[in-house]
């Protein structure tokens, strides 16, 4: 067959913003043979969900096709009626979304979605749909797949949860699938399980796949063919193997280069040395439920531990601890060598100054309704008395000091921000404190891959100018290696293994440690069909299986 | 029977309208997707509203349909006087209160309007209005218009109620009363309501749950018999002192009606507390007072306002629900919800004299006005601050 599945030509999209239309994909060319995965990859922004959308022949409110052709197996999706797309939606072409907890209905158990869309399409009856379903929940290695299927969603962890909606991809056996960044949510541990099985399914079946995502590791095991956005503009497209070994455009150049950055390493502290932040034997406990035990380690002036360990492991909930959110039961956390108060309402305010934090999601971390010169004045403010003429001055400072032009932001709000700028606001704040210790929670995996290597450099170079300490959390080994220079590996609550970040990426390792370092996808196309065969088919990620139910 | 015959045949005409008007569309256009993907249901929209339009002209020639003509009339005027303001509102002012007028719809700037007409009605009230609110100042039961033929006066516009007290001047009272003290009365209920609401929320544990089973009880009571009863034991404690037992009015239906805006506040509240913005406050060391105004308030305003909208409106009603049974307002003292009750009787000759049935209306008619005003402006304040575009 020469004839492409999906052929997309010139294909323009314009989104709406305060009632004026702006294009957001410039003309896209697309070609995709049965059975073939194409991968598409960009910053956030350049337009890959939009587009990935539009190959159905969908878009977003506020989003509109304004020029080109799509045309699925000789139908033209663009100028068809909606009852031909019905027909095609759900059984020829299906979608999975990023997050799978936000894309099923919490009240209806899985099975029920899942052979929706088959009965609808009279492909099967329901009871066929339901015997089809275990059938595929067994081939995705989904654990107990007989009754996982009459659980609902919040029954089943994410890593089951995204297999499950792949599965309901599968159900009426499609011709296309469009995946769109279906194991950013996960834990690498978690991804490994997803990835092979949705390479096995699409494999299995001859599907064809557009597989929409920003990790270039993870898209090199997935696809046979790369594309690359950049603004609503093709970049550049090639076979999966040229694409990663010669890469012709800049932007893609710069795309692979971004995973090289690494700090050189520090020397080690003087054994003598009094530690900024000491963390002796703690435990902690929501209501009943133990959460930590005996968690201790140094954090000396100028140095950075990472903490690294999947979600549930009890890294945040350390942080808690140590902000005194959540005050430990047992064991001791002292600050420069002297006792804290363990819950934070008893601290002092300048011991309070000493440890700030930045968060995750910089949305959340800033007051919506605050202007940028307010979110880092308030610090200043409060901790040093200072206003008026002289806190906006402290203010543009600390603006210029995390890379920001003064004059612009002091009067915006949060809202009117990108991503990395808003992380580096929450840098701000914390700096306005003039901390001695910054706990960074997970700072970059809600970014870009350039943008978040480009706020791991300012966090360093902050570092060296100002003596900081950083406890950073994080479950990408890659920012591990840019940044650290200890790690502490945490699994269920309790210190694994840790040490200097040089012995720790050398083997031997613990084994969970290990397999940590192995989950993480390579830039090989290779990487994720070794790995498999190294473990053996049966227990890929057998740390997290189990785990939910 | 032979109606609903009737209605059927409309219906049934109306649906072949529809098919007919979006073939012809999709004809016409040669195709195009707005019309060939219309839902049967829009379709049928745009031929029932055709329609409507159709049978409102014909009304509008219809002698007997007063009310109507009356309605439209108004409307018309009433957008009219909007846009006005609007156009004014664009050349006068600050460069903020300019730019916010440039993109105000017509609705709130209708809105605004009767606002603003309404409040300076209620401070001047005394200045305007020809007689005394408690005057009885002519003959009963004048019909408004003004027209001796009709059995009016033209000294007094509006006509006289049952007591011969002139209708004008107890409106314009009326308003300073009515709309002073149900706004009096809002303001303290979401002043008691917020705070509270915050505190529980920030607070939580035991705080929260005693505060909340307060509001509880004081929630299963039905709220008009308790305010009943609140008002009668008021009005022993009161005496014949008239603005003590008002006094009381606001207090009372202001705590009923705070346990409403409790609720609220508490739930908007418990979603903003555990964003990491709190909780940065939290450990930078920050008070109570900061985190609930500084840090809260700012981010529970959408809510909070388009609450105060529909509370106010509730306050209203129940004042004059409280008036209409003799504890509200009292007599003398004009009040819109009394004015209903007293002259309601009059809605029965409507058939017969629609001035005679205007009477009581215009009393309705301003507390309906307001309260559509209020709600224009509360939405559109919504849609700005939540920076909503639909």
């Amino acid at each position: 067959m020469t004839e492409p599945l999906l052929k997309i030509r010139g294909l323009k999209l314009e989104g709406q913003s305060d009632e004026t239309w702006t294009q957001i994909v410039n003309g896209v060319d697309l070609d995709l043979k049965r059975g073939e995965v194409l991968g598409l990859i960009g910053e956030s922004g350049a337009g890959k969900s939009t587009l990935g959308l539009a190959a159905m022949g969908f878009t977003r409110d506020g989003v509109r096709i304004s020029g080109g052709t799509v045309e699925f197996d000789g139908i033209d999706l663009v100028n068809s009626r909606m009852s031909v797309k019905r027909g095609l939606l759900g059984k020829r072409i299906a979608y999975v979304a990023q997050s799978a907890a936000a894309s099923f209905n919490p009240a209806h158990k899985l099975i029920e979605q899942h052979t929706e869309a088959p009965v609808r399409h009279h492909e099967m009856t329901k009871k066929e749909s339901e015997e089809d379903a275990i059938r595929l929940y067994e081939r995705l290695r989904l654990p107990n797949p007989e009754e996982i299927g009459f659980r609902y969603p919040h029954q089943v962890s994410g890593g089951q949860l995204q297999r499950a909606m792949v599965a309901m991809a599968m159900s009426c056996r499609p011709d296309l699938i469009i995946f769109d960044e279906p194991t950013t949510a996960l834990d690498v541990t978690t991804q490994i399980e997803v990835l092979a099985a949705i390479r096995d399914i699409v494999d299995q079946f001859d599907t064809a796949a557009i597989y929409i995502t920003h990790d270039l590791a993870v898209v090199a095991q997935m696809a046979d063919r790369i594309k690359v956005l950049f603004r609503g503009d093709e970049v550049e497209e090639a076979d999966t193997r040229t694409m990663l070994s010669e890469p012709r455009e800049d932007y893609t150049k710069s795309l692979w280069a971004v995973r090289s950055f690494e700090r050189p390493a520090k020397p080690a502290p003087a054994t003598d040395a009094m530690p900024v932040i000491s963390v002796q034997g703690i435990d902690a406990a929501y209501g009943t439920a133990k959460v930590l035990s005996d968690v201790s380690f140094d954090i000396h002036e100028g140095r950075t531990v990472a903490v690294v360990g999947e979600s549930g492991s009890g890294k945040s909930t350390t942080a808690r601890c140590i902000t005194g959110l959540l005050p430990p039961k047992t064991g001791v956390i002292q600050l420069d060598g002297e006792d804290l108060p363990l819950d934070y309402r008893k601290r002092s305010k300048e011991q309070l100054r000493q440890i700030q934090m930045i968060y995750q999601m910089a949305d959340t971390a800033l007051n919506p309704r605050k202007t940028i010169g307010e979110i880092i004045g308030r610090p200043i403010e409060f901790y040093m008395g200072v206003s008026g003429r002289e806190k906006r001055k402290r203010v543009e400072r600390i603006l210029e000091e995390v890379e920001l032009p003064p004059g612009q932001y002091l009067h915006r709000l949060p809202s009117e921000l990108s991503g990395g700028q808003k992380q580096r606001i929450g840098i701000a704040r914390a700096l306005a404190a003039e901390p001695k210790f910054i706990i960074c929670d997970e700072v970059t995996s809600a970014l870009d891959q350039l943008v978040a290597e480009s706020i791991l450099k300012l966090l360093a170079r902050l570092q060296d100018e100002r003596k900081l300490s950083y406890m950073f959390i994080t479950h990408d080994l890659a920012t591990v290696r840019a940044i650290a220079d200890e790690v502490v590996v945490m699994k269920d609550g309790e210190v694994v293994e840790q040490g200097d970040k040089r012995e720790m990426f050398r083997p031997p390792h613990h084994p969970y440690t290990d397999l940590l370092l192995s989950s993480v996808p390579e830039m090989d196309p290779d990487w994720l069909t070794r790995l498999l065969e190294e473990r053996g088919r049966d227990n890929i990620g057998d740390a997290s299986t189990g785990r939910a139910s | 029977m032979i109606n609903w015959i009737w209605a059927v045949i409309v219906l049934a005409v109306l649906f072949g309208l529809a098919f007919v008007f979006r073939a012809a569309g999709a004809a016409a256009t040669g195709n195009k997707p707005y019309f060939r993907d219309m839902p049967f249901a829009v379709a049928f929209g745009y031929v029932f509203a055709a329609a409507a339009i159709a049978g409102g002209v014909w009304l509008w020639f219809v002698p007997g349909a007063v009310f109507f003509r009356w309605a439209v009339q108004f409307f018309v005027a009433a957008a009219i006087a909007a846009f006005i303001f609007r156009l004014a509102g664009r050349k006068v002012g600050t460069e903020a209160t300019k730019k916010a007028f440039r993109h105000m719809p017509l609705t709130a700037s209708f809105g605004l309007l009767t606002i603003l007409i309404y409040a300076l009605i209620s401070v001047f009230a005394g200045l305007l209005a020809p007689y005394g609110q408690s005057e009885v100042v002519g003959a009963v039961n004048l019909l408004p218009g003004g027209d001796v033929a009709n059995g009016g006066d033209p000294a007094h516009p509006l006509g006289t109620d049952q007591i011969g007290r002139d209708l004008l001047s107890r409106l314009l009272y009326g308003a300073q009363n009515t709309v002073g003290i149900a706004f009096a009365t809002t303001c303290l209920a979401f002043f008691l309501g917020g705070s509270f609401g915050f505190l529980a929320a920030t607070i939580g544990g035991w705080f929260d749950n005693i505060l909340s089973r307060i509001v509880d009880v004081l929630m299963a009571i039905p709220s008009l018999i308790f305010a009943l009863l609140l008002m009668t034991i008021a009005s022993a404690w009161a005496g014949s002192q008239q603005w003590q037992l008002t006094l009381y009015m606001i207090v009372i239906i202001a705590v009923i009606d705070s346990t409403r805006v409790f609720r609220l506040a508490r739930a908007v509240g418990q979603n903003i507390v555990v964003m990491d913005y709190i909780e940065a406050a939290k450990l930078r060391g920050e008070g109570l007072p900061y985190l609930i105004f500084k840090e809260i308030l700012p981010n529970a305003t959408a809510p909070l306002l388009a609450e105060f909208g529909l509370r106010f409106c509730f306050v209203f009603l129940t004042i004059a629900a409280l008036s209409f049974l003799g504890v509200g307002i009292q007599p003398p003292l004009a009040d819109w919800g009394t004015m209903v009750r007293d002259l309601a009787q009059f809605i029965n000759f409507a058939a017969f004299s629609p001035l005679a049935a205007a009477l009581p209306l215009m009393a309705a008619g301003a507390i309906a006005l307001l309260t559509v005003a209020v709600n224009f402006v509360v939405d559109w304040m919504l849609q700005r601050s939540s920076g909503l575009k639909e």
